[in-house]
């Protein structure tokens, strides 16, 4: 049989392609751009060739806040992880609890970042913040303005507030799709909780997990706007992630130049890292 | 193994029960022996999965008492009555090898590594997953998956009861045949007590030695598959064994005969009592159709393989009559009933007669 070649058909996929281009593809290019020349004003263009990139990856700054970066998200990785895990065995399956608990796991998902980065910034102030001030109350010395070990707590903290419920979800969606059979089988098996865990809902839960670790990590490697609302990446540069730094580089110095290249960089390390993230994952999945 | 006494069991799932519609199993009192094969057969929400999960206590009754072996086990929890249950769906351990799935019922109780390999290996060989043992237990069909499930009820050498749970509903026509077989085989050899929960009759009744009719929460009738063929004690027991089921019509009784609108019919005996509503209840296999008995118009001819089966009106009621492959339907056909296939029902219930 003949095929019939229409090719008005590509007509239809148009408005993607256009939306994708102008959303990404051309923003990306001009990234590119910038990153091999150096710029002054009046619109002036020299050609600069790799220098950025090598500068960068010459630069102590860049590989502090690298450095910086990967230990915030592994730390929030290991507290938001198991957190939800464990919340998420512990809400209730049916009745009235189940929607009450689920509006309460969303709230924090629905406030712009900015917000959240806003309200933790009042509440830890030491002279009119709750939690600030009451920690201090109490003896604590804390001073997330000061202390960098008391920003980094803050900022883990906020994220941990902010983004637990998304793991929770996940993995309570992947709960309750486990038919009470399994449970009632592991009973009579005289399975203890301990082994109902790890041989019926965390192997249910795998991956769902996936994504919700995917999610976080790039997620957190990516953090800026909480972290900037409330230490500003001080004190001195001691919560200054990437993304705060390459905002620091463009706009607050306007080295055009060296911040594109550090963008450029900044993507293919998160693309790279959510690729190995991933295949190790579903590979390891197909294994079992 | 256990005999399993059901002593005047109701249950129901709300929280006070007031009337009898409220019950899910209205009153079950039963003796299951040790060693039997046993079907519970019924329609959908019939009760029977209840009364099983009352059993394996996965469910407390809400009244009576349960014993294993006259030892009272109401109260015991699954794991203390030592039950083995199979369920709709196979349930496996996804992360584990078949081997490690069947030791692991073992491996919880704290049975020693040496004993775990022996049952482990013997159990094994009784399922025909020998060959399987190494492999993850995910990959596997929902049949072997399905003997997973049972075999982890076998490895436990002193299982009470084994139940099951409609095992074979997600399994390939030709492996049900299969797996009933090694399940009926396993049965002689071992000779478990065997409670079988289905509302296939067939499953029912070529898998059970006693067949344990459920319907709206009661047992209508416990018997051979031969009793529930021959003398249905209610009359859904005659609509729901057989294919088709039972042809059930309202008669009046005057001594020997019963009357059909116009037309009498001869039965093999008098009434013993007859109060309530009569009816007439006579199985497709036992209508005779032929030149002599009653006018009937009829409707329709389905021809399925071995036999006919006859759809026709008689005295404006639908009727079924099977006959034999070859058999010819005469012009001016006529139906009479074979005294030997004659019921009578008061109120449902079957009721005896005299000679």
């Amino acid at each position: 049989m003949d095929k019939t070649w229409n090719n008005k058909a590509w007509f239809l996929v148009l408005p993607v392609l256009v939306l994708v281009a102008f959303s990404a593809v051309i923003p990306l290019m001009t990234v590119v751009n910038y990153s091999v020349q150096d710029t002054f004003g009046n619109n002036q263009f020299f050609w600069a060739g790799t220098e950025w990139f090598e500068e960068l990856l010459a630069s102590d700054r860049f590989w502090q806040a690298m450095g910086r970066n990967l230990i915030f998200s592994f730390i929030i990785l290991a507290i938001e992880v198991p957190l939800g895990i464990f919340i998420a065995l512990n809400m209730p399956k049916k009745g009235w609890g189940v929607p009450v608990c689920l509006v309460l796991m969303a709230l924090p998902l629905l406030i712009p970042w900015n917000v959240v980065g806003t309200i933790w910034q009042v509440f830890g102030r030491n002279d009119i913040g709750l939690l600030g001030y009451t920690v201090n109350a109490l003896g604590i010395d804390y001073n997330y303005v000061k202390d960098p070990f008391d920003a980094w707590v803050t900022v883990i903290v906020m994220d941990v507030w902010h983004w637990t419920s998304l793991v929770v979800l996940l993995c309570y969606a992947g709960l309750v799709s486990i038919p009470d059979a399994f449970y009632q089988a592991a009973k009579i098996d005289g399975a203890s909780r301990w082994s109902v865990f790890r041989y019926i809902q965390l192997p249910k839960m795998q991956r769902v997990l996936l994504i919700a670790v995917l999610l976080r990590f790039m997620d957190s490697f990516m953090i800026y706007t909480e972290p900037f609302v409330v230490t500003g990446g001080g004190p001195g540069n001691s919560t200054t992630f990437l993304s705060i730094d390459l905002v620091k580089m463009a706009l607050g110095q306007f080295d055009l130049g060296p911040a594109a290249a550090m963008s450029l960089v900044y993507f293919l390390i998160i693309l790279l890292l959510s690729w190995v993230f991933y295949t190790v994952m579903t590979n390891y999945d197909a294994e079992r | 193994m256990a005999r399993i006494d059901v002593n005047h069991i109701r249950h129901s799932y709300l929280a006070d029960p007031r009337k009898d519609s409220d019950f899910a199993l209205k009153e079950v009192h039963h003796t299951f022996e040790d060693g039997g094969a046993y079907a519970l057969l019924g329609p959908s929400g019939c009760g029977k999965t209840t009364l099983l999960n009352i059993i394996s206590g996965l469910l407390r009754p809400s009244h009576g008492q349960l014993l294993f072996n006259g030892k009272d086990v109401t109260n015991l929890s699954t794991q203390e009555r030592n039950i083995a249950q199979v369920f709709q769906f196979p349930v496996i351990y996804d992360t584990m090898t078949v081997y490690d799935n069947l030791a692991f019922p073992l491996r919880n109780r704290g049975v020693p590594e040496a004993d775990v390999d022996r049952k482990v290996r013997e159990t094994l060989e009784m399922t025909d997953l020998v060959s399987w043992a190494g492999r993850k237990a995910r990959g596997l069909t929902a049949d072997q998956k399905q003997k997973i499930s049972l075999g982890r009820g076998l490895v436990r050498s002193d299982v009470n009861a084994i139940l099951f749970d409609e095992p074979l509903t997600v399994i390939d026509p030709h492996m049900k045949w299969v797996l009933r077989s090694q399940l009926k085989q396993l049965h002689r050899r071992f000779g478990y007590t065997m409670v079988y929960v289905t509302h296939d009759q067939t499953e029912a009744l070529t898998f059970a030695e006693r067949v344990v009719v459920m319907y709206d929460g009661e047992i209508v009738q416990i018997g051979t598959p031969t009793e529930l063929f021959e003398r249905p004690r209610h009359t859904f027991v005659g609509y729901f064994i057989g294919s088709p089921g039972m042809n059930v019509m309202p008669v009046k009784v005057e001594g020997k005969v019963a009357r059909l609108g116009s037309q009498s019919i001869q039965l093999p005996g008098a009434l013993k009592s007859a109060e309530g509503a009569i009816e007439l209840g006579v199985r497709p296999e036992y209508v005779r159709i032929g030149s002599k008995g009653m006018p009937v118009s009829i409707t329709k001819v389905e021809d399925v393989g071995r036999h006919k089966v006859i759809r026709a009106k008689l005295e404006g009621r639908d009727i079924a009559a099977i006959i034999g492959e070859d058999d010819e339907i005469p012009a001016d056909a006529k139906v009479s009933f074979e005294p030997a296939g004659i019921n009578i029902y008061a109120d449902s219930w079957r009721v005896e007669m005299g000679a």
